[in-house]
């Protein structure tokens, strides 16, 4: 087989659920040794063709051809396409928390030595599958303890503990820092070298821009067109342009910041994690927010960003130690998730899936969840208005689905993350804190949750924004707190906010002076 | 064919329904059919039916606490053993201290307060599994009875009976049927009308689309129906009978226990709890209180089966309640409510419960031993549960289920994705 041959054909690929046509006649070529992009908005049908590849939606629940190898290939569930070597890493990661590395990258392909699991072996293949994906722990460590970007790399290993020729994977970095998802890219070019054909889907352009040799475009569940990367000298704007059908100028809205007076105040705010006794998470942070300002939050995973956040928003997490929260001059307590709505709060998660959204519910009740109370006289939900405000929200911020009724499983990752900022949104909150808010999301679906935030913000609501993609928050924000090891480190106006400077700043601990 | 879509897709699809209740009104239905050829048509007897819902009343009671206990994700073992020692309390206070029998009713239900309240607290603010407390509650309850009661029975009086054993009165004009039987079917016909009128215009107001209007006109006509039937037979037995008293409480707590979980926050709070404890106390919900509360209206309801139970028998004894967590938990998934919480309806439950007492009532009317019947009971249980397992695991629905689009509160998620969502909650990174 040359470098050139084809390795995979999908012909031609109609995949109906109830009420939705997600793919309509999808075509994809991909070649021997190759890194393929695949791009496309939220809900264009990318994890659908991928699921309709790896045997998640088995053969007979879609039409079309799938030839794989030379050959067609009909699977009919996953361990099927993994025999082919087909795996597939979710935008979901598949790992069991409780369990050490070894175990989870031999879950399910324990190596056997008369009937009882070879843990000898098991542990020497897992160090070198470890090694291969540059992933320096002890194998017996759980993976609830290790970072999600090391997680990532525990699944690739896992791919590899399996025979692997064709690696998919969903979004792998969405929910990485720079340097580990720039770990990643480099480990998929040293795949290529080594002959292993990668299927990359990502919403971060810039990425894909860098690694991928083709790249193929999916929009409302149609092939749009297929670039080569060199050939055709694609960069960013040119993706975009696919995905979108139009050219899209700017990532940020034009926006004119008009801030007011400070309203809210955090002093000296001081968090212990939950277990280890020791560790503070958040070191007497102090920071405010003012009318109608967007505050970034920069700092690298496990800066204490989110535990910020989450300690604030009711205590929801570690063990309060001190600190003291202002608003509007006057001293708040905010001991419980029901009181910080009351004040006003808000919390979009990072984690929708785990944390927020009840995934048995459909999108309107999700919507509401948050403040029953407004739809409600006496305790009695009114659902006609429940219905009209979801309505409301699946038009203003366009929720990509047939019906409000439909439950939100259904909907593609964007979509969920649209489900639970119309639910936050839903609060009315005067402080509204978005952790991670364009995670998973496409270009066009970021433009407008800019634009809404924008809005909410000359609403003269104050928005506090946890990103880990720093440019976003240079974009997006009036002022930017940096992070480190839960300590404040800087506080940078929007003028004097440069990549560098803030790097600097969220791997420093020496504290800079506010200017 | 448009028509018959048109009808599948909504005769039983009022807002309550969804997929798996379908297929359970089938099994209902199915059941009552068999029973009635092959007992040469006693099942459907005045007489018959009067004794079903005095004598079965407590598996549909309990079943609506238990659909809440099991929708906030966790299971209750003792109810048989709360009511059982309920009953003994309330017949004890009764017999020592001569309370009037309306008192007595109160204290029972103290009781049951206390004794939730005490499970509660272990569940909600300890964080002891509910399946260890109820255990230890079980035991507990029950020994508690043999305990008061010396291990034997304690009779009650006359009045008390009558939430168990009593009947409407006999008044008005002699129709050769119970008027108030008569004057309650009359106020169910026109209950259903309106509510069927409301549903549509409530369906209009959200500019959702509206059933064709002989849709609606075929379901009330079949819901009248089985309404006047119903009637009829309750009204038309034995002089002196009636619908029994026991079956209006029921009628009661089921209208008052499906509006509650339907339409108010507290009832959406047990559902949010149940989906996603994480998610619903990050969204505000009281967690611990919302725990609390339904541990405590289990065996409040449980108290109150077990009173009226003993109203029945007349008299309060040491086997009272024996195994029935069994039938209430088994009609609260026959009945459509997922394992994992979450999922499931009051009307799913009680279809569940119906089913559950009707093929108790069916077996013993052919004198099946009690070997048997709990043989038959353990496979219905099974099959019924494993049916809807595996069709969801195949990523299709029954082919019952088919014939209609889910509604509220049916799992709107494919198997996969739950599955795969729920490895993912576990892992919940926190990071910053
Ligand atoms: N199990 C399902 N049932 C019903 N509809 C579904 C299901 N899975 C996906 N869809 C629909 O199919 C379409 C494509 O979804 P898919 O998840 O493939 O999008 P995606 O391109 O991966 O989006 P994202 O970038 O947001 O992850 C969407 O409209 C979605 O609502
Ligand atoms: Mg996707």
């Amino acid at each position: 087989m040359t470098v050139d041959s084809t390795l995979l054909e999908m012909r031609s690929i109609t995949k109906t659920f109830p009420g939705v046509t997600a793919l309509e006649d999808v075509n994809l070529v991909v070649r021997s040794g190759e890194i393929h992009a695949i791009c496309g908005e939220n809900g264009a049908g990318k994890s659908t063709l991928m699921k309709v590849l790896s045997g998640v939606h088995p053969h007979g629940t879609y039409t079309g051809q799938i030839v794989y190898q030379g050959d067609e290939v009909r699977f009919s569930n996953i361990r099927a396409s993994e025999q082919a070597g087909i795996v597939i890493i979710h935008q979901e990661l598949a790992l069991v928390p409780g369990m050490s590395i070894t175990e989870n990258i031999f879950l399910g392909n324990e190596p056997r030595r008369r009937g009882s699991i070879d843990w000898k072996a098991a542990q020497r293949r897992a160090l070198e599958l470890m090694e291969q994906v540059g992933l320096r722990e002890d194998p017996d460590t759980l993976i609830k303890d290790i970072g999600v970007g090391k997680q990532q790399l525990v699944e690739i290993a896992k791919a590899f503990a399996k025979e692997v020729k064709l690696l998919i994977l969903d979004e792998p970095t969405a929910a990485l820092n720079e340097a580990d998802s720039q770990h990643l890219l480099d480990l998929l070019r040293g795949f290529r070298e080594r002959g292993i054909t990668s299927i990359i889907i990502s919403h971060k352009l810039n990425e894909i821009a860098a690694v991928a040799d083709t790249i193929t475009i999916l929009r409302d569940g149609r092939t749009i067109e297929s670039l080569d990367v060199k050939a055709d000298g694609v960069n960013e704007d040119r993706i975009v342009r696919g995905m979108v059908g139009r050219e899209l100028h700017s990532r940020f809205p034009d926006h004119t910041p008009d801030p007011g007076e400070v309203f809210f105040e955090v002093r000296d705010w001081t968090v212990r994690h939950p277990i280890s006794t020791e560790r503070l998470v958040c070191k007497g942070s102090s920071f405010t927010v003012k009318r109608g300002e967007i505050v970034g939050f920069a700092g690298l995973m496990g800066a204490g960003r989110t535990e910020l956040a989450m300690s604030l928003f009711g205590r929801s997490y570690g063990v309060y130690l001190g600190g003291r929260v202002f608003k509007d001059g006057k001293e708040i307590q905010l001991r419980t998730v029901a009181e910080a709505i009351e004040h006003g709060l808000a919390y979009v998660s990072e984690d929708r899936k785990a944390i927020g959204l009840n995934l048995l519910d459909d999108i309107k009740t999700s919507m509401v969840a948050a403040k029953l109370s407004k739809i409600s006289t006496h305790g009695v939900i009114d659902q006609v208005e429940e219905h009209r405000v979801a309505e409301e929200y699946r038009k203003s911020l366009r929720v990509k689905t047939p019906s409000v009724d439909e439950g939100v499983t259904k909907l593609s990752g964007g979509n969920q993350q649209k489900v639970v900022l119309a639910k936050w949104m839903f609060t009315d909150p005067d402080l509204l804190i978005l952790d991670e808010p364009t995670r998973g999301i496409d270009v066009g679906a970021k433009y407008e949750i800019y634009g809404i935030i924008q809005r909410l913000a000359d609403q003269g609501k104050g928005v506090i924004v946890i990103s880990s993609e720093l440019p976003e928050l240079i974009g997006l924000c009036d002022r930017i707190y940096t992070v480190f090891e839960g300590t404040i480190t800087g506080d940078v106006a929007r003028g004097d906010a440069d990549p560098e400077l803030l790097m600097k700043q969220m791997t420093s601990t020496k504290k800079i002076p506010t200017p | 064919m448009s028509r018959i879509k048109d009808l599948q897709k909504n005769l039983f699809g009022g807002t309550t329904s969804n997929a798996r209740q379908f297929g359970m009104i089938f099994t209902l239905v199915a059941i009552i059919l068999l029973f009635e050829v092959w007992t040469g048509g006693l099942t459907l007897t005045s007489g018959n039916l009067i004794a079903v819902v005095s004598q079965y009343s407590y598996i549909l009671i309990l079943s609506i606490g238990m659909l809440m206990v099991i929708v906030a994700g966790h299971i209750d073992l003792s109810v048989g053993s709360v009511a059982a020692f309920t009953g003994i309390v309330v017949a004890k206070a009764m017999q020592e201290f001569s309370l009037p029998w309306p008192v007595g009713i109160l204290v029972g239900l103290a009781v049951g307060a206390l004794i939730g309240a005490w499970q509660g607290f272990w569940v909600a603010y300890i964080g002891v599994p509910a399946f260890i407390v109820t255990l230890a509650g079980m035991l507990l309850f029950r020994g508690g009875n043999q305990y008061i009661g010396n291990a034997d029975t304690v009779p009650v009086p006359e009045g008390f009976r009558s939430i168990g054993a009593g009947f409407l009165p006999e008044i008005g004009p002699n129709t050769g049927y119970n008027n108030l039987t008569l004057l309650l079917g009359v106020a169910a016909c026109v209950a259903v009308v309106w509510r069927e009128l409301r549903a549509r215009q409530t369906r209009h107001e959200m500019q959702a689309d509206v059933a064709p209007v002989w849709i609606s006109g075929l379901r009330l006509v079949v819901m009248v129906g089985v309404i006047i039937f119903a009637t009829l037979r309750f009204a038309g037995g034995r002089v002196g009978t009636s619908l029994p008293i026991s079956g209006i409480i029921l009628i009661a707590l089921v209208l008052a226990y499906s509006y509650y979980t339907r339409n108010t926050i507290g009832g959406r709070h047990i559902y949010a709890v149940g989906g996603n404890a994480r998610a619903a106390e990050l969204s505000g919900v009281k967690l611990k209180r919302v725990n609390f509360m339904v541990m405590m209206n289990m065996s409040i309801l449980a108290a109150l089966a077990g009173m009226i139970f003993v109203a029945r028998s007349s008299a309060s004894g040491p086997q009272d309640g024996l195994s029935w967590e069994l039938d209430a938990i088994a009609a609260v998934f026959i009945g459509g409510a997922a394992v994992s919480g979450g999922l499931g309806t009051i009307s799913g439950s009680i279809v569940g419960g119906l089913v559950m007492a009707l093929l108790n009532n069916g077996l013993q009317l052919k004198g099946v031993g009690s070997d048997m019947v709990q043989i038959i009971k353990g496979l219905v249980l099974l099959l019924a549960v494993a049916f809807d397992v595996y069709n969801k695991s195949q990523g299709r629905f029954s082919i019952l289920g088919s014939l209609m689009r889910p509604f509220r509160r049916d799992d709107p998620g494919q198997p996969l994705d739950r599955s795969l969502s729920t490895s993912d909650t576990d892992k919940a990174p926190i990071a910053g």
